[in-house]
């Protein structure tokens, strides 16, 4: 198998700092560019540079989706194994200072607010260790002075020695507090860009700090720097076009792999749900059309982790299982306090795939493959001081 | 154009000066070659037989001089050898070679990351000759090495690109450029690196012992061209089987 | 007196400056780099620069190398 290589523009795009994303138009004259023959060199490829992504990724890949499977599966079966990692989210607050049309938590919108006190966030995460978690996500909405790095880093210690790996997903944060959080056991940051397209990001994001594309775009490389040893990016699919998207989640991916070769990268794939506040997506993304994004980035880069959430039905979940994803959110409960009370209101979006994770396990083992909760130990980490 | 610290370089054949029957015999063979980067070592002078000197032969205003630590067994003596050469007028660029097994001349990674850092720091543009080591690769990016030079075989033993894997993974990874050194025995060994990814190759011993140096750095000189002009082109896949019609087994699941 | 140079013992007038020794070898000064004692002499100190017995005095100057 001979190689199509990053051409020398894409080393070009790889090697700027501070990262700039092309805009969607060139990004368009990459992907108009594409012929089958692309995809097919893509598909026999070790190494698929952004050309190969954008055949992927193009209309043109449509007919090759069989063909796209089968690579990978080949793939992720070769690099994870027959494996699938579990992990479970913990919502510890829905409070936002920001507008985003699409959330639930939105400012303005009208539903049931909490923050979760220590004691409340050691009975959730104690409900999800008995049941066999060992991966938790803790999330929030923005509201950095009722839930700020002091808070997390409470948390964070509280969980210590309890769990292999402890996510955020909550405000962007300086270097600085994001390495504190590293020493306090925080593994990994996961923060969705939402959507790569200036002007639609412009025109859901309608107030809050979120609302700074480049401040928000630049948190993963932070977050690298601060030592995390694993950040996750990720676009929200139904802002733009789908297909954009994703080339432009691949560049910040190869991006983020040329500059911080020492940080793990996952990329999350979040459909829009129905939420409070009754946004509809703007387009329409099939189920089609995000499995084809699965399967184009996994060949794209063979090594990026995968994430399928509980946004999507059990169906679905099962139909990928080995074919792309490499871990999978169980179990979930999307309002804060939610495990340990299961009439909480205020969840930020419903879920697709209500089985718990013993259901999940099982259905994971039924296609041969092993459900882990495991592969690192934050007691083990130590930062830098 | 190739570039390294800001400097451009046209040609990405990079040669070595060693080994040549004469000093006439080397100056016609790079001049033949294009390269504008030679490497140069440093020595004792034969105070009995001080003879011709390679300052002299070569014209430095085609040639940019790369000073080599050859011979230095460890960081000391290379960081030793690399402020000699500055003061012998060979400019602040380094080419770092630290070999201490006298066998193989294989490069120390330890000894080279510890003195690729010191010299860094003094302000020396370092391109430290390696293994074909991936990390270490990154490790001397990291702390600002100009470029990282793999080896493709042990020096001197004309086997091609033996480490290409390693090489590969290199080439993907490094934010600077990778000029793929030593073991390089045919002109297709450096169209294969170039062909891969490589930004540069450097060659000597192939060029130096050949029946016909002047030809064969010329050999060498199309060779570079022809791998970058490949590698830009995109190279195509070999026995593509794929076939837009095959079925979708095993998506039954989506709606 | 003698000196070392290049490793090699040499026999030399006392009071020699670097630069009058380096006057009886046929070599090029441009283009040699002397160590003396450890440390690299600069050009303007070679006239000034008195040799002393058992100074160890290194030529040096590129060569051929890969
Ligand atoms: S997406 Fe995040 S920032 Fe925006 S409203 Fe929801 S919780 Fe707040």
């Amino acid at each position: 198998m001979i190689d199509i290589k990053f051409a020398e523009k894409d080393t070009k795009i790889m090697s700027q700092e501070p990262l700039i994303i092309p805009s969607f138009q060139e990004l368009q004259n990459i992907m108009d560019s594409c012929c089958s023959e692309d995809v097919e060199a893509a598909l026999h490829a070790d190494h698929v540079g952004i050309k190969g992504l954008a055949a992927l990724l193009s209309p043109l890949a449509h007919d090759y989706l069989g063909q796209m499977a089968t690579r990978s599966q080949e793939i992720t079966l070769r690099r994870f194994g027959r494996t699938v990692q579990l992990y479970a989210p913990v919502y510890l607050s829905n409070f936002c200072t920001n507008r985003c049309a699409y959330c639930g938590f939105s400012a303005e919108n009208k539903i049931d607010r909490r923050i979760l006190t220590l004691e409340e966030v050691e009975q959730e995460v104690d409900i999800l260790y008995k049941r066999g978690f060992n991966h938790i996500l803790l999330v929030s909405g923005e509201a950095p002075k009722k839930l700020g790095v002091d808070y997390l880093e409470k948390v964070a210690l509280l969980m210590r020695g309890k769990f292999a790996a402890v996510s955020i997903e909550v405000q962007p944060l300086s270097t600085e507090d994001y390495s504190r959080l590293f020493r306090a056991g925080i593994t990994a940051v996961a923060v969705y860009q939402e959507t790569y397209e200036r002007g639609i990001y412009d025109q859901v994001h309608l107030a809050g700090q979120k609302c700074d594309y480049d401040f928000r775009l630049e948190t993963p490389a932070r977050c690298a720097e601060a030592g995390m040893r694993e950040v996750g990016i990720g676009a929200l699919l139904g802002l733009a076009d789908w297909r954009l998207e994703g080339l432009a989640l691949g560049i910040h991916l190869a991006w983020l792999r040329k500059q911080y070769w020492r940080t793990a990268l996952t990329v999350s794939f979040p459909r829009l749900r129905p939420a409070a506040g009754g946004f509809a997506p703007l387009l329409n993304v099939s189920e089609r059309d995000l499995t084809q994004m699965v399967f184009a980035l996994r060949i794209f880069d063979q090594d990026v982790g995968l994430l399928m959430s509980t946004r999507e039905e059990a169906r679905y979940r099962d139909g990928m299982l080995g074919l792309g994803p490499t871990r999978l959110s169980a179990g979930s409960c999307t309002a804060p306090g939610g495990y340990a009370n299961a009439d909480s209101g205020g969840e930020q979006f419903s879920v697709g795939d209500e089985r718990s994770l013993v259901e999940v396990c099982a259905a994971i083992r039924k296609i041969g493959l092993d459900p882990v909760r495991k592969d690192w130990d934050c007691e083990f980490q130590v930062g830098k001081s | 154009m190739l570039e390294i610290a800001g400097r451009k370089f046209r040609s990405r054949l990079f040669t070595g000066t060693g080994k040549f029957s004469s000093s006439e015999v080397m100056r016609q063979a790079l001049e033949a070659s294009n390269s504008e980067m030679v490497t140069v070592a440093l020595r004792r002078v034969d105070l009995n037989d001080p003879g011709d000197d390679i300052m002299q032969v070569l014209d430095r205003e085609k040639f940019f001089f790369l000073p080599n630590t050859s011979g230095a067994r460890d960081a000391q003596e290379a960081i030793r050898l690399a402020k000699l050469a500055k003061a012998s007028g060979g400019g602040n660029w380094l080419k770092l070679e630290v070999t201490p097994d006298p066998r193989t001349l294989l490069p120390d990674p330890i000894e080279t990351l510890k003195a690729t850092e010191e010299l860094v720091r003094d302000g020396f543009v370092v391109l430290p000759y390696m293994n074909a080591d991936p990390i270490l690769a990154l490790r001397l990016q990291d702390v600002g090495a100009a470029a990282v030079m793999p080896l493709g075989a042990p020096i001197g033993t004309n086997k091609g690109l033996l480490t290409r894997d390693q090489v590969e993974i290199i080439i993907s990874q490094a934010k600077v450029p990778v000029v793929v050194d030593a073991g390089l025995g045919a002109p297709s060994h450096a169209a294969l690196a170039m062909e891969m990814g490589a930004d540069a190759v450097l060659v000597n011993t192939a060029i130096a012992v050949a029946g016909d140096p002047v030809a064969m750095a010329i050999a060498f000189a199309k060779a570079v061209e022809a791998g970058r002009e490949a590698y830009k082109a995109g190279l195509g896949t070999q026995g593509s089987e794929a076939s837009a019609s095959s079925p979708e087994t095993g998506l039954g699941f989506l709606r | 007196m003698e000196i070392i140079v290049n490793g090699e013992n040499k026999n030399i007038d006392s009071g020699t400056s670097v630069e009058g020794y380096l006057k009886t070898l046929d070599i090029n000064l441009e283009t040699v780099v002397l160590e003396c004692d450890g440390g690299i002499l600069k050009r303007d100190e070679y006239p000034v620069r008195i040799l002393k017995e058992g100074s160890v005095l290194e030529v040096i100057r590129f060569i051929g190398g890969g």
